[in-house]
């Protein structure tokens, strides 16, 4: 299954499915870096609100991820994870934000810190 | 209803699939909205060590009654090395991969009851119960 993924202005929006699979994810990672290159893009919201589940291998996944789209010169922020993924994570032991990945509750709030993070670049325009 | 349903897991679109039949079966005991998504997160990890682990398994997901109570029953079993340091396969951490090491450990404070059993040679079994409540 392929991943949607919305290039809106300087950012790219990707809105990761249910039932994704661990290959899904892999094949989302290297599509984000190439198209981060190629549209030279500022940031990257990774979209998980449809996902009713984040085990170990997906947490890692979208770590990764984070960091690979900042090595290419982008901010990535994780948005919507559902209360109740979120308490499964912590039972299983997993915090994303140990590991410096930003998230935020919606789309509008991941919008406005990308808007805000670049202009503390003052890259923007 | 069925009370036994029985899923080989080889690759990790089976991992999806039997993501997807505990969360019918679950419903039908009541389990929350909450209590689903643990159930199917510790099934994750515990499918995810067959593929990666043993190549290939199974997992059968049965429904139980104990004078009353009734519950969700998970086993993840597969033929492959097994393993050698149980005590250690479930620290926080410890991975002979590439994993966070946090699937065993995990799954055991996902759920409500564990049980493991494995050798090397022998292969894997492991044994998780939720309750509903
Ligand atoms: N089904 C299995 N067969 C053989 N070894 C396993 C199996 N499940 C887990 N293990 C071993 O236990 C270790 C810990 O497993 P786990 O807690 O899921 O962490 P991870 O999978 O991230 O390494 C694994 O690295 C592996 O060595
Ligand atoms: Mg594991």
């Amino acid at each position: 299954m392929k991943t949607p993924i919305l290039k809106q202005g300087p950012y790219l929006i990707a809105s990761l499915q249910d039932e994704l699979t661990d290959t899904d994810l892999l094949q989302l990672q290297d599509t984000l870096v190439e198209q981060v290159g190629r549209f030279r893009s500022r940031g990257v919201i990774l979209d998980v609100t449809m996902l009713d589940v984040m085990d170990s291998f997906a947490t890692r996944t979208l770590r990764n991820m984070v960091q690979a789209v900042s090595l290419r010169g982008a901010e990535a922020v994780i948005v919507g994870i559902r209360p109740e993924v979120a308490f499964a994570m912590v039972q299983l032991g997993l915090d994303l934000r140990l590991s410096g990945v930003q998230t935020t509750l919606d789309l509008e709030e991941a919008l406005v810190m990308l808007d805000h993070q670049g202009q503390g670049w003052g890259r923007h325009g | 209803m069925a009370e036994v349903v029985r899923v080989a897991i080889r690759s990790d679109a089976d991992i999806v699939m039997v993501r997807q039949q505990a969360r019918v079966l679950a419903k039908e005991l009541g389990f929350s909205a909450s209590d689903l998504t643990l159930i199917a997160t510790a099934l994750s990890e515990l499918a995810r060590n067959i593929v990666d682990y043993a190549g290939q398994g199974e997992i059968i997901l049965s429904l139980i009654n104990q004078g009353g109570h009734r519950g969700l029953v998970i086993i993840a079993r597969d033929n492959g090395p097994g393993i050698t340091d149980i005590e250690r396969a479930m620290q926080d951490g410890y991975s002979t991969g590439k994993g966070l090491g946090m699937g065993l450990p995990g799954t055991r404070r996902l759920m409500d009851e564990f049980e493991i059993s494995s050798g090397m040679g022998q292969g894997t079994t492991v044994k998780v119960t939720k309750w509903a409540r």
